[in-house]
This record gives structure tokens, C-alpha cells and sequence, in this order.
């Protein structure tokens, strides 16, 4: 074995060490290991997605000494190395990016917890993104939950207990339902880990044994993580806890921790079930209909929110009924679009989330739309970050989400039918939608305020961290936008081994 | 008659069923987490129940190792208490926040304490 192929295994105990580690320490020093950790993660995660990319291949990790199913296994390969490497630079631009907020509006002596949440979201994510082993993925379902809802309720306002006590119903009914999904599981085939279920799903599947259970097992697993990932009519939860929460937080919930349900869930369909058995359920019509629901609402309610981070907030709901839409669509190309969808909006959401909070602080603390007028003229990196983002998620060409708009349209023209309609008015409409709201917001950053206008004084000063949080995800977004069909290409192939 | 036969499946089917009702129809925050403590116990029944083999003893070595036929299936066992270990965790976790809330509110009904949540300044 290489020494690289240890990279997964070590950076998820780095992680740990890293959480335990900073519960001892202060919180300018927490801050420091952290950010020490996350390169460090990036840099080895690096490492491992150049030799899955270089040798085409994937391997499984045996976690100590005991081979599976006594012991634990990850299994590595190019998928998960390339999802695990967006994931790894968004969360560490996120950190930085809205690291002054975070300090302001945290109390210092609680600073190191955020750090150990922050910490353990991340271990979690990782362990989701590795795992070959069901019940495994439940204990860190479980463990993101706790962490997202903990960084949810750092601000300790009246506003972010709510939202996390109604971020915390929400996740733990979604994972109630996945451990039954998997009880069940478990208990018709007599395995926990993905390829053996496979193994003996296909036998059920031939002989046609327990058709019924198997349904309920997968209507049970996605509907969990559906609620747990926020999808069109489970979204209540997610306003509330995106625009309450800081900065680096928000961005951190909406660029990773959904995209690690609907990976996992990904993981089940494709690598536990078998893609094949879940396109004879129908589960995949009902995901595809919420899916094209969430696309319309989640607009809608971003056109009428007032304040920008509501508004990027709703527009979330609309960009995971993209990514459910194309996995509805029961093509390989409709899953790859789905992966693509996922790294692309989690770069440009990060970047959405970090700037408009910090305009919100550079126009006097406003928070509202209106208020913003002008921008550009005192903030220029944040307008452009923000503009950047804006224009992406309206799907100009030569940006990352052009090419999910364009792949969905290609999956459903090759699906044909009634799917096409559907996803190319909707796909239409949701763009013009995405227009209103997004281009409305950014033609005003830049349109100078008028004599006699109300311009209020900044109320924060500006600092190095964002400047470099904001640089690093605007060039992450525009080498995806760049690179999009090589890194579309990547996906597909290792989509075809991760079976 | 399956369902007769199975009774511990049945029975923890229904008492997800309730705690699921519970947890979503019910306002008070107690009951929101008696409802998702009853859902958990559910699934613990479940899956325990699925490693118990009649006439079998529990997989504790006393007296030298017999044959694996002498013992039940230890993995369902060891997932529960695994699993036991997060329902606690996640369930004080809930409690802290329930406690928080009702001194800031006075009140442990969800939706008011949504409605007063949404008259503070954001």
C-alpha cells in the first residue's frame, strides 16, 4: 500500500485530534489550530485526489485490525476525493472568509467550542463523504446534526435558538427515518456494509423477495435525508437557520452539510440498492416532482424576501430541487448532474453568504435589499464576490452553473417524454426567477446612490481574512467554471466505479 | 397472523408510529422529545429483537467458549447500544435547549415561542 492511501484515514483522525486538542485551548489559539488543520486536511485530501485521478482507481481501507464486517472500512475513489476536495476548500475559505463576524458576534470565552463544532462538522463530512458502512453513517449523520445545530446557536439571540431547536426537530425526525430505513435493511439482508447489501439486494431482487420491505426501506432512507437535506415541502427549517446564523456558518450549512445527505443518499441509490432497483420503485417520480416544486418556490420566496440573506437563503431550496430534479431523471447522466450541481453551488453559495453578510456590516449594518445601493463604490471586492455568485446562479455561460442547466436539459432531453416538458419549462422559468432576484440585487450594487440618499456609515472596518476567504472561493468558482467538462468527466467516471 | 407472530416488530412499529405523531402534531417541547425518545426506543426494540434467537443465551464467555450455535446474534446488540449512546447525547441536548428557552419565553409552547422569537430585532 502507498503511504497516500492513508491520507483519508489520517486526516479523519487529524480532525479528531484537532477537535479534542482545541477544547483546551483559548480561543485565538483554537482559531489558529483550526485553520492549521483544515490546510492541512486540504493539502493530504489534494494528495489523494491526484493519485484516484492518476490511477483511475479506488480502493477500501481497513480501520484498524480488524477486517469488515468486524471492524470498519472507508472506501476511497474519485468520486469521493473530488466532492471531498471542493468540500475541503469551501469549508476552509468559509472559516476564513467570515472569521471577523464570527469573532465579533461570538462571546470570546465560547470561541474554542465554535472552533470544536466546526472541527466536528467537518470530521463528520468526512466520515459521510469515506464511509462504507451503513450504521456507521448514521452515528455521523448524527454527529453533523449536533455540530450544525450547535454553530446554528452560537450567536446565543433569541432568533438562533429557535431556528436551532427547529433545525434539530427537523434533522432528527430525517434521521429517526434513515436508522429505521437501515434497521429494516439490516434486517432483510443481514448486513451493514454497502457491498455486501448489494450483494444480497441482488439475490432479493432476482428471486423477488421482500419487494414490500425493500420499498419501504428506500422510501424510508430518502425521505430522511430529503428532510435532513431541506428538499421542497421540508424546507421550513432552513430560512430561519441560514439567515440567523454567522457568516461562516451559514455558509458551511448550505455549501456542505446538505450536500453530505444528498451524497450519502447518492452513496445508497447507486453503491447499497443498485441505481437499476431504484428506477423500478417510482421513489424516483416523487423526488423528481419536489424536485421541480422546490425550483419555483424556492425562487418565489427568494424574490419576495427583504433582506439579502433570506433571499440567498430561499434561493438554496431552489438550487437543491435542481439537484433532486436531475437525480429524478433515472439516467446516469441525471446523477452526474446532480454531483456537479452539488460542488458547483456549494463554491458559489459559500461565496453568496460570506459577501453579503460583510456588505450588510460595509452599508451600516442594514439588512435589507434596498439598503444596498451603491455598494461597489465603498466595497468593491465584496459587489464583485457577491456580483460573481449572483451571476453564476442565474446560469451565464463560461460559469459553474451554466453547465448544471445545460446537463439537466441534456439528461432530460435524452430521457425524452413528459420529463423533458417538465424540466425545460421549469428549468426556464426558474431562471428567469433567478434573474428578478439575483440580477435585481446586483445591478443596484453597483447603480450610485442619488444626492439626498441616506448612506450609512460602515460599521465594521475592513480585514484580511475575508479579503482572502473571498479571493480563494472566487477563484474556486472560476477554475470550476473553466474546468467544468474535464472535472464533469472525473465525476462520470468515477461514477461508473463507484457501483 | 404474521404481525401475532412477529409481536416485537408490530409493537415497535406502532410505537414509532406514536412517537412520530407526537413529535409532529404535538406544540409542547417535552412532548416533541418524549415523541422522538419513543421513536428511537422503536427502532432499539426492532433491531434488537432481530438478533434474539429462541432458545439461545446472551454472547458472554463463561465456562469456555461453546459453539456459535450456543449463543444469539451479538451484532443487533452492540448497534443498539451504540445507538443508545446518540439518542442520550441528542436528547440532552434537547432538554438543555427546551430549559433555554423557557427562561427566555416562559413558555414551551413552539409556536409562541416562534411568534415571539420573530418580534426581536434580527
Amino acid at each position: 500500500m502507498l503511504f497516500v492511501q492513508n491520507f483519508p484515514f489520517m486526516t479523519i483522525l487529524l480532525t479528531l485530534i484537532c477537535a479534542v486538542v482545541t477544547s483546551v485551548l483559548s480561543g485565538r489559539n483554537a482559531r489558529r489550530l483550526t485553520i492549521m488543520m483544515l490546510s492541512v486536511v486540504t493539502v493530504m485530501t489534494a494528495a489523494v485526489m491526484v493519485y484516484t485521478l492518476s490511477t483511475g482507481d479506488s480502493y477500501v481501507y481497513m480501520m484498524g485490525h480488524f477486517p469488515a464486517p468486524w471492524g470498519n472500512e472507508i472506501r476511497v475513489g474519485v468520486l469521493e476525493t473530488t466532492m471531498m476536495m471542493v468540500f475541503c476548500v469551501v469549508i476552509l475559505f468559509s472559516f476564513l472568509g467570515g472569521m471577523l463576524p464570527s469573532i465579533r458576534e461570538i462571546e470570546r470565552s465560547k470561541y474554542n467550542i465554535y472552533c470544536i463544532l466546526v472541527d466536528l462538522l467537518f470530521l463528520a463530512l468526512q466520515a459521510l463523504v469515506y464511509t462504507n458502512d451503513l450504521f456507521t453513517a448514521y452515528v455521523f449523520i448524527e454527529i453533523n446534526t449536533l455540530a450544525a445545530a450547535g454553530l446554528v446557536m452560537m450567536r446565543q439571540k433569541g432568533r438562533n435558538l429557535v431556528a436551532g431547536v427547529r433545525y434539530m426537530i427537523m434533522n432528527l425526525l430525517g434521521s429517526s427515518l434513515f436508522l429505521f430505513g437501515i434497521v429494516l435493511l439490516y434486517s432483510i439482508t443481514g448486513h451493514l456494509l454497502m457491498e455486501n447489501i448489494r450483494e444480497s439486494v441482488a439475490v432479493l431482487v432476482e428471486t423477488g423477495e421482500y419487494k414490500v420491505p425493500l420499498t419501504i426501506v428506500v422510501a424510508l432512507i430518502t425521505v430522511g435525508l430529503a428532510l435532513k437535506s431541506a428538499l421542497y415541502p421540508f424546507e421550513k427549517w432552513l430560512p430561519g437557520a441560514y439567515s440567523n446564523a454567522t457568516p461562516s456558518v451559514a455558509a458551511m450549512l448550505s455549501s456542505l452539510v446538505s450536500k453530505g445527505y444528498i451524497f450519502l443518499l447518492i452513496k445508497v441509490y447507486v453503491r447499497v440498492i443498485g441505481f437499476d432497483v431504484i428506477c423500478s420503485m417510482g421513489v424516483l417520480d416523487v423526488l423528481f416532482i419536489f424536485g421541480l416544486m422546490g425550483m419555483i418556490m424556492g425562487s418565489v420566496s427568494a424574490v419576495r424576501a427583504k433582506t439579502t440573506r433570506m433571499m440567498v437563503a430561499y434561493s438554496s431550496v431552489a438550487q437543491i430541487g435542481y439537484i433532486f430534479t436531475a437525480l429524478g431523471l433515472r439516467s446516469e447522466i441525471g446523477i452526474v448532474c446532480a454531483l456537479w450541481h452539488m460542488a458547483a453551488h456549494a463554491a458559489t453559495k459559500s461565496m453568496l453568504f460570506i459577501s453579503c453578510a460583510e456588505m450588510d456590516d460595509a452599508c451600516g449594518g442594514t439588512h435589507l435589499r434596498k439598503n444596498l445601493r451603491g455598494a461597489f463604490y465603498h466595497s468593491p471586492l465584496l459587489a464583485l464576490a457577491f456580483s460573481l455568485g449572483a451571476i453564476n446562479l442565474t446560469g451565464i455561460p463560461l460559469l459553474s452553473v451554466f453547465m448544471t442547466k445545460v446537463t439537466l436539459v441534456q439528461a432530460a432531453i435524452d430521457v425524452g417524454g413528459r420529463h423533458m416538458g417538465l424540466v425545460l419549462g421549469t428549468v426556464a422559468i426558474s431562471t428567469l426567477l433567478n434573474a428578478v432576484y439575483f440580477l435585481g440585487t446586483a445591478v443596484n450594487l453597483f447603480t450610485p446612490t442619488k444626492e439626498g440618499d441616506e448612506v450609512l456609515p460602515p460599521t465594521v472596518r475592513k480585514n484580511r481574512y475575508t479579503v482572502v476567504g473571498l479571493i480563494g472561493l472566487i477563484a474556486l468558482n472560476l477554475v470550476m467554471g473553466v474546468l467544468s467538462q474535464p472535472i464533469l468527466t472525473a465525476l462520470a467516471e468515477g461514477l461508473t466505479r463507484f457501483a | 397472523m404474521q404481525l401475532l407472530v412477529n409481536y416485537e416488530e408490530t409493537a415497535a412499529i406502532i410505537l414509532f408510529c406514536i412517537g412520530f405523531s407526537t413529535m409532529m402534531l404535538h406544540k409542547n417541547l417535552i412532548k416533541k422529545i418524549i415523541g422522538m425518545d419513543m421513536m428511537d426506543a422503536a427502532i432499539f426494540l426492532f433491531l434488537a429483537s432481530q438478533g434474539y434467537i429462541e432458545g439461545r443465551k446472551a454472547p458472554i464467555v463463561a465456562g469456555g467458549v461453546q459453539s456459535v450455535e450456543a449463543y444469539i446474534n451479538p451484532i443487533p446488540a452492540g448497534l443498539v447500544l451504540t445507538g443508545i449512546v446518540v439518542s442520550v447525547s441528542v436528547t440532552a441536548l434537547m432538554l438543555a435547549l427546551a430549559v433555554r428557552l423557557y427562561y427566555r419565553y416562559h413558555t414551551l409552547n413552539l409556536d409562541e415561542i416562534i411568534a415571539l422569537a420573530g418580534k426581536e430585532e434580527v
